[in-house]
Parts: C-alpha cells; sequence; structure tokens
C-alpha cells in the first residue's frame, strides 16, 4: 500500500508539477485537448523513461541509471522535467475516467510502480511550479532528448507500444504507469514517437547513430537507428522486442564477412568492432536449435523456429527425404493457409511455396494430399507437428564447418547440442558427445579437441583438425564454446580474466543457458500473442532467386556448407562486398583480420607448419591448459561481477536484462580482448559435478542479482523514496487528511495540488457513484475471493490539469500558455487487510522478477511474476494488475467482473487483495484562456 | 545354393534340409504371423539369390536397390527391383560403378543407419545411402573379421541391439555407441552367429523375435528367453549358415500393405 502510496504521490507531483509539464506537454499536447490524453499518454511512456532519468536525484534507480547514460546532460533538466507528470497528466487528462483496478497481491507491483513513479515523485516534489514553470523550455528540451532516448527503444515498433513496453525493463517500469494512461490509443502514441525520433538528432549523443538493418525470418527487413558504440545486445533486444520474442536465448544475430563466413554477432561487445567495416546489416536466425521444440513457452517462438527450418529447408541446409519434404511441406501449408479448400486450393496453389531445394511437381502433389489429412489443425498445432518431425532430422541442428582431418581429407565439423560431429561427405564418421571434451582450443587456423581417454586408454588424446583460415578456426572454436556452455551448462561460465596470460581469446558465452532460459519462460506470465504468420511464399520467391549454385551444391555433397544461406543471406553479402570494396577492401579475404596484417602473415606461415606437427601443438595446448586453470581460479572474484554489471548497466541503457547478465563480458570486452585475431584461445568444457554446480548456483544468484540489480535497487529505492515521499505528500495535502492513510497517498497522486478545494458538490455525487461501485465490486469479490475489501472514502479532488495549447510547438516550447483544466478525481481503493503483511515479509532476495503486460481495448493486465529467496525457501509470487480504462460507455464494473473471473480461472489460489476505482472529472474548460 | 560363396570351405550344404529351413522361415512369417510374403523366383544361375536383404535396402517408402560387393551377385537385383516396383516404392538404384553396398552391412534402428565398411560394402556405397535416406543419419562402421556387419548384431527390439561377444562384435558396437546421439540397449549374446536376429513389431502380437534355435546355440538361445515382451520364435538355420546366411539375411521386411 505505501507503494501505491508512492505511485500516487507521483500523481500529486505531476499535479503540481503541471507547470513544467506544461512545457513538456507543449510539444506533444501543445494542440492537444482532451482528445489527445492518448497521445499524452504515449508521450507519459516516454516520459516515464525520462522521468525515471531524473530520479538520480534521489538515487538512481536502473532505469535512472540507463537513462543517465542515455542523456546525462539532461539529468539536471530531467529534475525539472516531470516525465512522470507527461504520464499522470495523462493520467489526469485522461478525462473522466473509471479506473479500476484490481490487484492480486499487488505488492511487487505496487512496489515496481512505487519505484518508479517514487523516484520521479522524489524528483518532482523538489521542484516548486515556479521553478519549473521557469525551466519548463530548458526541461522541456530535455524531455524531448530523454524522450527521444526513450523513444529510441521503442521506436523501433511505434505501433506496438504496448508490446514493446514488455520486453524492456525500463518498458516495464513505465509500463506499469502507462497501463493506466497508455490505454488510450496507440495511433497517437506513434506520432507523439516520430515527433520526438525527429527532434532527438538535436542530442548530442544520439548525433552519432547508424542505421541498422536486420533481415528477418520471414523474409521482412527491419531498420532501426542505433549509436555507433551500441553493444549487439541493444539491437537484438530491438529485434525481439519488434518480434514481440521473449524467449530470445535461442536465437541470435548474424553478419556475413562473404557469403561463406557466417558470424555470430556477439550481444556482448560493441557491433562496430565486430563488424568493422562491415556494413550494418544482420540477418536475425536461430542459433541454438532446442532439441525439443515442444519444451518452448511460446507458441511465437515455435513460429520462428519453424520460419528457420524453412529456410534452411527450402536452401538444402537441412537435407530431408522426399516423404519428410512434402510431410513438412504440407504442414507449413496447413499453418499459414489453414485446411484445404478445394474451391480455393487448386492445383497451383502449392507452387507458390518452395519447400524443397528441387521441387517437383510430383512432390507438390503429396504435399496436397498431406495437407487434406491434416484438416482441423491450427497453425500453432500444425507449427508443433512440423517440428516434431523436422526435429527428428539427423542434420537438426548442426552447424557444420568445413575442415580436415589430419592427413587432410576434408572433413565437415558439426556442432550441435549434443557435441562434435564429424562427417566425410554425407557419411558420420566419428562423434564427440561434450562430456567426452576435456578441452576445446584452436590456435591459428588448428582446432582442436582434447578427449577423456577411452576406457581402457591412459592417456587423453587431442585431435587436431585443420580449418581454412584462423578466422574460420576461432569461429568453429566460439560456436563450440557457445553450444557446450548453453546445452550443458546451468549457467554460463566466467570468461577467464587473464591477468597473466597475454595471449588467448577470452570469450565466453555470456548469455543465458538452455536450463536458465528454459526457467525464466517458465515464469512467462503473458497470454498468448498474436501474430501474423506471413505466408512463406515470400520466402520462397527470395529463395527462388537464390543462386541455385549453392543449394545444388549442398545438395550433392550432402553436406550443407556452413555458410549455405538462404537467398536472403547472399544480397547480404553481396552488399557487405560491396561495401568491402569501398572501403579498400582487401579484408574480406578470408576473413583475415585487417588490422594485423603482419601477424596475419607470420600466423600463416607459422600454420603450415604447425598443422603439421601435431604431436608439439599438444604438448603446447596441455602447458595452457594449466595456466588456463589458474587464470580460472583467479577469476572467481565476485566484487568484480558486481561492478562490472554497474558498469554494463551504464554502458547499455536499453539492454536490461542481457546487459547486466553480461557484465563480466563487458568488461573484457572493454579491454583490448575483443579483436578478432586472437590466435589462440582454449576453453575447457567443464563437468565438474559439485564443485561447479556450486559455483553456478553463485553464479546464478549473481546473476539473477545483476539481472534484477536494476529492480532490486528500484524496489529499495522506491520503498525507501516511498515512505520519504509520503511525508511531503502529507503536506501538501492536507486537506486531504479525511482521506484513508494508504489510500490516501494513491488518491493523492492523483489528485493535483488543488485538491485542497474538495466540492463537496461533487463529493456527494462521487458518494453515490461510489455507492454504486461498491456494490458492484463486492459483487464481483464475491465471485473471486472470499476476502477483502476496505472501502475508503472517496475524496474528491480538483486537478489541475495543464494543456498546452499549442499544438504547432514541439520543438519549441512556450510555456506561458498554460490552461488549467480542472480535473475531478475519486478513486475509492479496497484492500484485502492481508496485504499490509505480505507486503512487510518482503524480506528475501530477489531471484527474478518479470513483468509482462498485455492489452486490450479499455483492459491492461500487467502480470509481475517474482521469484524471492527468504530463508532458503524460494517463493514465486504472480501478481496480476488489472486496469480497466474507458470513458463512460464503458461498463467497468463489467469489464472488472470479467477479468477477475478470468485471471481466476488463470490462477485458481489467486486471491484479490485490491480495487481501486479511480474516476476523473474534468471541471473545467471555464478555466481555459 | 549350393554354389554360393563362402567364406570358408566347410561341410557342404545338405540343400533338402536347407530347404526346409526356409520353409519353416517362411512359414512363421506367413502363417504364424500373417504377413504376405512375396517370394523371389529362385534362380540357379545366381547362387545367393535367396539372400535377399543384400541388394534392397528398404526404409518406409524407400527402397535402395544395391550394389552387391560380390560381382556375381549383381543380377540378383533384377529381380527384386521387379517386386519392389510393383509395390510403389520409391526406387533408388545404386549405379555408381565404384559403390558397393551389401544389404548385411546396413543397420537400421529406427533412428539411424549403420553401415559396415566390409569386403562387400565401401564408402561410397555407404554415402549414396546416406543420399537416399536423407532423413537419417548414416554413420560408419568399420567391420572386420566378418562377412557383414549383421554378421554379429542385429535390432532385437525397438531400442535393443542384439550383438555378439567376439571382439569385433564388441567393438564394432563401441563404435556405433559412441557415433550415436541416441543410447541403444544391447543385449549380448555369447555366439555371434546368434546376434543375428530378426525382430518385427507387428499390430496385435507386438514384439516378436526370431532367433536362432536351442540347438544350435543353447547359450544364446538362454538370453533370448529371458526376453519377458518378445515372443518368441525360434528357427534352426543351420545349412545356410554354412554359407555365410543369417536369419536376416533371407529376408527383406517392408512395412507396407501389398495390392497384389
Amino acid at each position: 500500500m505505501t507503494t501505491e502510496v508512492g505511485s500516487e504521490t507521483e500523481v500529486k507531483k505531476d499535479s503540481e508539477q503541471l507547470g513544467p509539464d506544461k512545457a513538456k506537454d507543449k510539444p506533444e499536447e501543445a494542440s492537444e485537448t482532451p482528445v489527445n490524453q492518448k497521445s499524452r499518454e504515449t508521450s507519459s511512456e516516454e516520459a516515464q523513461d525520462s522521468s525515471s532519468v531524473p530520479a538520480p536525484t534521489s538515487q538512481s534507480s536502473p532505469g535512472s541509471q540507463k537513462k543517465e547514460k542515455a542523456s546525462p546532460e539532461s539529468k539536471g533538466i530531467s529534475r525539472f522535467l516531470p516525465p512522470w507528470l507527461k504520464k499522470q497528466k495523462s493520467y489526469t487528462l485522461a478525462e473522466p475516467k473509471d479506473e479500476t483496478k484490481k490487484r492480486t497481491t499487488g505488492e511487487e507491483q505496487v512496489v515496481e510502480e512505487s519505484e518508479g513513479q517514487t523516484s520521479e515523485g522524489v524528483a518532482q516534489p523538489k521542484k516548486s511550479l515556479e521553478e519549473a514553470a521557469a525551466e519548463n523550455q530548458h526541461n522541456v528540451k530535455a524531455n524531448d532528448k530523454e524522450e527521444k532516448h526513450s523513444v529510441s527503444s521503442a521506436e523501433t515498433q511505434p505501433a506496438k507500444d504496448g508490446k514493446e513496453t514488455e520486453v524492456e525493463k525500463v518498458a516495464e517500469e513505465k509500463e506499469e504507469k502507462q497501463e493506466e494512461k497508455e490505454k488510450r490509443e496507440t495511433k497517437e502514441v506513434q506520432t507523439v514517437e516520430i515527433k520526438t525520433e525527429i527532434i532527438p538528432q538535436k542530442s548530442p549523443k544520439k548525433s552519432k547513430t547508424v542505421q541498422c538493418k536486420v533481415m528477418l525470418l520471414d523474409g521482412t527487413e527491419y531498420s532501426c537507428d542505433l549509436e555507433k558504440r551500441a553493444k549487439g545486445q541493444v539491437l537484438f533486444d530491438k529485434v525481439c522486442e519488434h518480434l514481440n520474442l521473449l524467449e530470445k536465448d535461442y536465437f541470435g544475430l548474424v553478419f556475413y564477412e562473404n557469403s561463406e563466413q557466417k558470424n555470430w554477432l556477439d550481444s556482448s561487445k560493441e557491433i562496430k568492432r565486430q563488424i568493422r567495416s562491415l556494413p550494418w546489416i544482420f540477418t536475425f536466425n536461430v542459433k541454438f536449435y532446442p532439441p525439443d521444440p515442444s519444451q518452448l513457452t511460446e507458441d511465437i517462438t515455435r513460429y520462428f523456429l519453424c520460419l528457420q527450418l524453412r529456410q534452411d529447408i527450402a536452401s538444402g541446409r537441412l537435407p530431408c527425404s522426399f516423404v519428410t519434404h512434402a510431410l513438412l511441406g504440407s504442414y507449413t501449408l496447413q499453418a499459414e493457409l489453414g485446411d484445404h479448400d478445394p474451391e480455393e486450393h487448386r492445383s497451383d496453389y502449392i507452387s507458390e511455396f518452395q519447400f524443397a531445394p528441387n521441387q517437383t511437381q510430383e512432390m507438390e502433389e503429396k504435399v496436397a494430399e498431406l495437407h487434406k489429412t491434416h484438416r482441423g489443425l491450427t497453425p500453432a498445432q500444425a507449427d508443433s507437428q512440423f517440428l516434431e518431425n523436422a526435429k527428428r532430422l539427423s542434420m537438426y541442428g548442426v552447424d557444420l564447418h568445413h575442415a580436415k582431418d589430419s592427413e587432410g581429407v576434408d572433413i565437415m565439423l558439426g556442432v550441435c547440442a549434443n557435441g562434435l560431429l564429424i562427417y566425410k561427405d554425407r557419411l558420420r564418421i566419428n562423434r564427440f558427445a561434450w562430456p567426452k571434451i576435456l578441452k576445446i582450443s584452436y590456435k591459428r587456423s588448428n582446432f582442436y579437441i582434447k578427449v577423456r581417454p577411452a576406457e581402457l586408454e591412459q592417456f587423453e588424446s587431442t585431435i587436431g583438425f585443420k580449418l581454412p583460415n584462423h578466422r574460420a578456426a576461432k569461429r568453429l572454436w566460439k560456436v563450440c564454446v557457445e553450444h557446450h556452455t548453453f546445452f550443458r551448462l546451468v549457467s554460463p561460465e566466467q570468461p577467464p580474466k587473464a591477468k597473466f596470460l597475454t595471449l588467448g581469446s577470452k570469450f565466453r558465452y555470456s548469455g543465458r543457458t538452455q536450463a536458465q532460459t528454459r526457467q525464466a519462460s517458465n515464469l512467462i506470465d503473458r497470454p498468448a500473442p498474436y501474430f501474423e504468420r506471413t505466408s512463406s511464399k515470400r520466402v520462397s520467391r527470395s529463395l527462388d532467386g537464390a543462386p541455385t549454385g549453392i543449394s545444388d551444391q549442398s545438395l550433392l555433397r550432402g553436406l550443407p556448407t556452413t555458410g549455405g544461406q538462404a537467398a536472403g543471406d547472399k544480397i547480404l553479402d553481396i552488399e557487405a562486398a560491396g561495401q568491402a570494396k569501398l572501403k579498400e577492401g582487401g579484408e574480406e579475404e578470408d576473413g583475415s583480420p585487417v588490422k594485423t596484417p603482419q601477424l596475419e602473415l607470420t600466423q600463416d606461415g607459422k600454420s603450415s607448419h604447425e598443422t603439421l606437427d601435431i604431436v608439439e601443438e599438444k604438448k603446447q595446448a596441455e602447458v595452457g591448459i594449466e595456466e588456463t586453470l589458474v587464470v580460472d581460479e583467479t577469476n572467481k572474484g565476485k566484487m568484480q561481477v558486481a561492478t562490472d554489471a554497474g558498469e554494463a548497466c551504464k554502458v547499455e541503457h536499453l539492454s536490461k536484462k542481457d546487459s547486466s547478465s553480461l557484465p563480466s563480458d563487458s568488461s573484457s570486452s572493454s579491454s583490448s580482448s575483443e579483436s578478432e585475431d586472437e590466435e589462440v584461445g582454449e576453453y575447457q568444457p567443464h563437468h565438474r559435478a559439485i564443485e561447479e554446480v556450486i559455483r553456478e548456483e553463485q553464479e546464478e544468484e549473481e546473476d539473477v542479482k545483476r539481472k534484477e540489480h536494476e529492480e532490486k535497487i528500484q524496489h529499495v529505492e522506491a520503498t525507501a523514496e516511498g515512505s520519504k515521499l509520503s511525508v511531503p505528500v502529507e503536506h501538501t495535502q492536507v486537506t486531504t487528511e479525511d482521506l484513508v492513510q494508504e489510500n490516501a497517498v494513491t488518491i493523492a497522486t492523483e489528485e493535483k495540488n488543488l485538491s485542497e478545494e474538495i466540492k463537496q458538490d461533487l463529493g456527494e455525487e462521487k458518494e453515490e457513484e461510489q455507492l454504486r461501485l461498491n456494490g458492484d465490486v463486492s459483487h464481483v469479490d464475491i465471485d473471486v475471493a472470499p476476502q477483502i475489501i476496505c472501502c475508503s472514502e472517496p475524496p474528491v479532488v480538483k486537478t489541475e490539469m495543464v494543456t498546452i495549447s499549442d499544438a504547432t510547438q514541439r520543438t519549441e516550447i512556450s510555456t506561458k500558455e498554460v490552461p488549467i483544466v480542472q480535473t475531478e478525481t475519486k478513486t475509492i481503493t479496497y484492500e484485502s487487510p492481508q496485504f499490509d503483511g505480505s507486503a512487510a515479509g518482503n524480506a528475501g532476495v530477489l531471484l527474478s522478477a518479470q513483468t509482462i503486460t498485455s492489452e486490450s481495448i479499455s483492459t491492461t493486465t500487467t502480470t509481475h511474476i517474482t521469484k524471492m529467496v527468504k530463508g532458503g525457501v524460494s517463493e514465486t509470487r504472480i501478481e496480476k494488475r488489472i486496469v480497466i480504462t474507458g470513458d463512460a460507455d464503458i461498463d467497468h464494473d463489467e469489464a472488472l467482473a470479467q477479468a477477475i473471473k478470468e485471471a481466476k480461472e488463470q490462477h485458481p489460489d489467486m486471491s484479490v487483495t485490491r480495487v481501486v476505482v479511480h474516476k476523473e472529472t474534468e471541471l473545467a474548460e471555464e478555466d481555459e484562456e | 545354393c549350393r554354389q554360393a560363396l563362402r567364406s570358408a570351405a566347410g561341410p557342404e550344404v545338405d540343400f533338402a534340409r536347407a530347404e526346409r529351413e526356409y520353409q519353416l522361415y517362411v512359414g512363421v512369417l506367413r502363417g504364424k504371423l500373417g504377413l504376405q510374403v512375396l517370394e523371389l523366383p529362385a534362380d540357379e544361375s545366381l547362387p545367393d539369390c535367396v539372400f535377399v536383404e543384400d541388394v534392397a535396402v528398404v526404409c518406409e517408402e524407400t527402397a535402395l536397390l544395391t550394389r552387391p560387393g560380390a560381382p556375381s551377385r549383381r543380377k540378383e537385383v533384377e529381380a527384386m527391383k521387379k517386386v519392389l516396383e510393383s509395390l510403389n516404392l520409391n526406387i533408388v538404384e545404386m549405379v555408381d560403378e565404384n559403390a558397393t553396398l551389401d544389404g548385411g552391412d546396413v543397420l537400421f534402428t529406427g533412428r539411424e543407419f549403420f553401415v559396415g565398411l566390409s569386403r562387400r560394402t565401401n564408402q561410397r556405397g555407404a554415402e549414396i545411402l546416406a543420399d537416399t535416406f536423407k532423413d537419417y543419419a548414416v554413420s560408419t562402421v568399420p567391420v572386420h573379421d566378418a562377412l557383414h556387419l549383421k554378421s554379429f548384431c542385429s535390432m532385437a527390439g525397438p531400442n535393443l541391439i542384439a550383438i555378439g561377444s567376439s571382439e569385433a562384435a564388441q567393438k564394432a558396437l563401441k563404435t556405433m555407441q559412441q557415433m550415436s546421439d541416441h543410447r541403444y540397449d544391447k543385449l549380448t549374446v555369447p555366439d555371434d552367429a546368434a546376434a543375428n536376429c530378426v525382430y518385427l513389431n507387428i499390430p496385435n502380437k507386438g514384439h516378436v523375435l526370431l532367433h536362432r534355435a536351442p540347438e544350435e546355440y543353447p547359450e544364446s538361445a538362454k538370453v533370448f528367453e529371458k526376453l519377458k515382451d518378445h515372443m518368441l520364435i525360434p528357427i534352426a538355420n543351420t545349412e545356410l549358415e554354412k554359407v555365410d546366411g543369417a536369419l536376416t539375411c533371407c529376408s527383406v521386411l517392408i512395412n507396407k500393405t501389398s495390392e497384389l
């Protein structure tokens, strides 16, 4: 409840700050009349972002940190800027809405809200309206900048604001606030964003942006602007947000040095340093093929996996038999076209799709025949069936690399979930499961695996392979490290901190492991997101365009080439090549690093020798091992991790969790170790049972801490601030004292400072309404939960709204014209008594937190899932917050009842802890100029 | 079969007895198990033609006609081709003159193929098999001291490999275990020859296993008799064994209803 107070206080502040807000609002709201509220809401989102920035004054909340990074300059301004004010405005402006909020154990949510709000609130209260007004212009500018930042994250998907928010932490924070406010209309939001986007260029930081293009799996292209120094994670998060993808750890971004060499973009490192002079063009791909796709949580994830596999199959990378081609094709048809319709689906309908590299009439007939048998399968079911069949293919999830064995025979090395496969032509000639491999290393163009001794043998053996060049060797090594970590470990290993070793790659997989991502996705509790299945016709066309040579080759050889790509990729390659040439090229040849031509030359010379002396290499390698071990131990310090995390946060504004989880890498990345040219790299797949488990657990905790670093801080801050805030709030609202304390806070927020003037007339009306509401609500409650509901007396507060009438002034903010609109706000809060106690008990360690938002026309549901560890017992808490917003024409009670009912169905054990009815009435056109 | 190729000189084949054993084999499949049995016409010019397994590998809807390692057997493929065509299978012929493959070297586990590289089967033959059955992993297994891979092993259940006890057999098994992503159960029998059995999964009859008779390999038969879930049918194969024939050699199992 206290938390809520915090949020409300914010509102109050907003009202207070309305003056400043006005200024801010101007750009957005200028033209806005009540109608604009929607836009404001959107703006409010942005504002929220910005608002979080201001937080620095008191304490930097995670969000604030990000923001700070983004707009350090704006900080000072940010204080004055009431981003939330904007939000709040939208709130108040929201016209006569009745917001009924249902919170089931909304503690956490509340906390979060309060966090964001509190920070805002704190900042706001400091500023007096006057000051604010004076500084309005400044603020406005600052806001704009801030908004830009925030927008930038959101920009990618202007239309999807609601969805976008889910992805980013910042967004999450905002979301909650937004939820209340947002409900209005995305359209307006979009416009606002666009405007903001335009503005951003002014900000100094943003000036260094680069346009990125990402080819998506459905054949469409996504583009966005990135800071030049942005890390891979930023782009990846944007893409995932755009795709509305939560289970993103299976995916990655690829860039091509040439048509054959595909590189995974390391999310923990700066993009620029990885792609160098290559164009900023990437391909979104599946990186880790889940061995059992049915264990994915969301259909949308399976859908993207299907798209990837369709590409793989049509391009010949994933070989399958005639029958399987036909079967998979038929599931594709079912997923994309639905049931076979003899009317609509004449003989030709199939040839527009590409199911196989060499598609024959016969195959198409077979596909059609099978399609008819799938009648009744939903698209999601068809996808699942598709995956069930595709996952059994022997080359499913195998990443192939060309190599030669010690005798110079051409072979392929395939990296997969279970280990390393060796192919000669299409035949599997050997296999090394991960548990068998003690060490993976590369040296120049050689790649080594050290294998556990066989049953009767005493000695470990090292097997060497020759890769085409050292970058290929490193690429293979990295892929191995990543696959091993992802599929075999519980949590990623810390990269070695080579204090003593100057040589060698410190690369380690820094993302989440499959275990972690599964754990995380278990917490996904959003309603299945809607997405459109674009017809693979499009894809197939691009594939058709692809040089048949490649697919044919792979077919003939039986082995998909590593670089074998869909047509899209090739196009990219071409472009890339072009650019490279422009940039004096020469780099792309053999993927040799441009930077150190000398080194390479020497390397090459050596490498030829070294390949021959595999024995020698072994010795060296073993020495290396010892060293690495030492290094490992020294690396265990956790302190660094923490600091790193902090740094990471700062560096990557937008990358929330990921950035935080990757701290160690960020540190390494900051060092010069990034270079792709390292000649040597070692990795020891660890299988130590207990030790590792312990360590991994620790790491996990750390991870969690890091991940929730921001959030935690926010929590703490939030509560702290909340308490602090509550004081000032009380001050302001002397008049409001009648209001129930806790509720009062909430109410207070919504009230503008003018709340002192309570109109009794209105009060009466409100009372009536309240009664009604109470009745309804209680009715609802009966359905839902037995407990509950202390009814707070409905405070009637007059709210002053600041509306900026100048629509045209967006960039410039003339603050002078500030129409004051009086809004009456009425809030009724019902709370279950239990709530307080539970709120107090949150002393555990936060393991993870997740917020998911879904929206319908008038309803916003926020699900906040938190994992806490209290005294060794882990507790998962799911809080749903349902906010129903709308004008009078919506039957809120019914909507509320419905929402509760639905929630109850999903979570039978749920209890309703709080019902808030918030009503705002605009009084005031009179006051306007 | 009197002139059948043989790996080692030995006692004469008792043709009458071989005929009886063969009739019993067919009788079990057709009569007892209710399978549709298509018998290829005997051809005296092709003494090894009874070992039909070697000339075709059938998996699902696809049949690969092999190019047997023994030149004298290449013509056996023609008769097989006619029959398979009548079954409407997708037929792939191994035309590469550098390729040799005997079906006896092909172990299909239900999840993947193992192909023995033997005197009769070479790498190229295995590659063509891999190209034919693209859905499945095809791993090669060096075979020493035996005619075929399946001279000492076979499938005895959905996930069960019957394996002989000889060094060659055990070595091959290890190779297979290492090459596979899947973990198979193994059924080790004392006699290599007994490890070649015929497993069928027949609707309404469940797991059916044709194995060598106790009179021939008493110790191995005891091992089979421990399989509780299987319908066990002992079958003697003493005569054809003299010319390297095993139980699986005499049939190609096709999961398909013939319209004939």
